[in-house]
């Protein structure tokens, strides 16, 4: 599916998300509070959109809230799409994916790690990267480290 | 045009004393010893970022550090006698480093590559996870400006630590030095 069919197709399933045509693919973007698991079970389970691959999973701090990004690939279709989940600052939490891609187990314990986002239903939900002792999330905006870090 | 013949930087140490039928060297041992060492120098196979692809290059045939000694790359620091630190240094390398360096056989050299390796580099501001210069962890002979240095960088940091060894004495004779005077 082109990406002009894409958008066509997301706007019917999910009127109330704002859809735009990012650099490369189909940007879809949920505010916090949306269903985030039947979202997926939808763009997932869809005989025409079977996004059945997560190739990317990361976060964005824009200091007022959150933004979980996740890039969906179609093995079937070779069709791509960027979704976008915001979260509050104050209770950054969101469904795992672990059960519905593998992939994002790592991804989500590698978020965790760095931005401090709760993943609800994880299996093993601890730092990966960084000492189980360490204090704070580093990528942060408001991380402060003064033994560490030179401020500019 | 004048051509000038230009002397090796560092001929062999010692003077020829002429004798009928030919000549006899003479030497200090010490200076026949650095004179050697410099000659080959075995580097750790040892590359935490992009400097390595540069240092790799440097070994490689359009630039090729064995014309100074150096193409014995180890993988054990048991067998090597200088580190070059070839990239970013973090505070979870740090130990790893240290490690290794202290398992290399004295006399031991290192060669900070880069801008990360001799200040953090990039990585000097706003950053939690990096080293700000290796020679917070070890003690570094020679430092190499560049993000990466060019090969032609690395190969003047490898003929400079040749002249720092033959200039004098290692670092533990130093130490012992220091010792014997009561410093």
């Amino acid at each position: 599916m082109g990406n002009e069919e894409l958008i066509v197709k997301l706007q019917e399933l999910f009127p109330a998300a704002s859809i735009i045509q990012g650099n490369d693919w189909p940007e879809i973007s949920f505010e916090s509070g949306a269903d985030f698991l039947s979202t997926i079970d939808v763009l997932k389970s869809d005989q025409t959109l079977a996004f059945d691959y997560l190739f990317c999973e990361t976060c964005v701090d824009w200091k007022t809230h959150f933004t979980m990004v996740y890039h969906l690939d179609s093995t079937r279709f070779r069709h791509n799409i960027v979704l976008k989940y915001k979260l509050d600052r104050e209770t950054p939490e969101i469904d795992s994916l672990s059960f519905v891609y593998r992939t994002s187990e790592q991804h989500e314990r590698e978020i965790f790690d760095l931005f401090g986002i709760i993943f609800k239903g994880h299996p093993n939900l601890k730092r990966i990267l960084l000492t189980e002792d360490w204090v704070g999330y580093p990528l942060r905006k408001d991380y402060d480290d003064p033994i560490n870090m030179i401020k500019l | 045009m004048d051509v000038i013949i230009t002397e090796p930087s560092t001929p062999f140490p010692g003077s020829v004393h002429e004798v009928p039928g030919g000549g006899i060297v003479l030497s200090t041992l010490d200076d026949v010893i650095n004179w050697a060492r410099s000659n080959s120098l075995w580097p750790l196979v040892f590359g935490t970022s992009c400097c390595a692809i540069e240092m790799m290059s440097a070994a490689s045939a359009k630039y090729d550090f064995s014309r100074f000694g150096f193409e014995v790359a180890r993988a054990t620091p048991r067998q090597a006698d200088v580190i070059i630190i070839a990239g970013t240094i973090v505070n979870k390398m740090a130990p790893v480093l240290k490690r290794l360096f202290d398992q290399m056989p004295d006399p031991k050299y290192v060669i900070a590559m880069g801008a990360c390796a001799t200040s953090g580099g990039p990585f000097f501001y706003n950053t939690y996870s990096v080293v700000k210069g290796a020679d917070h962890v070890i003690p570094v002979d020679v430092y190499v400006a560049g993000c990466p240095p060019r090969p032609e960088a690395l190969l003047h940091a490898l003929i400079t630590l040749q002249e720092k060894i033959k200039s004098g004495l290692t670092r533990d004779q130093i130490r012992a030095q220091f010792q014997e005077d009561g410093k």
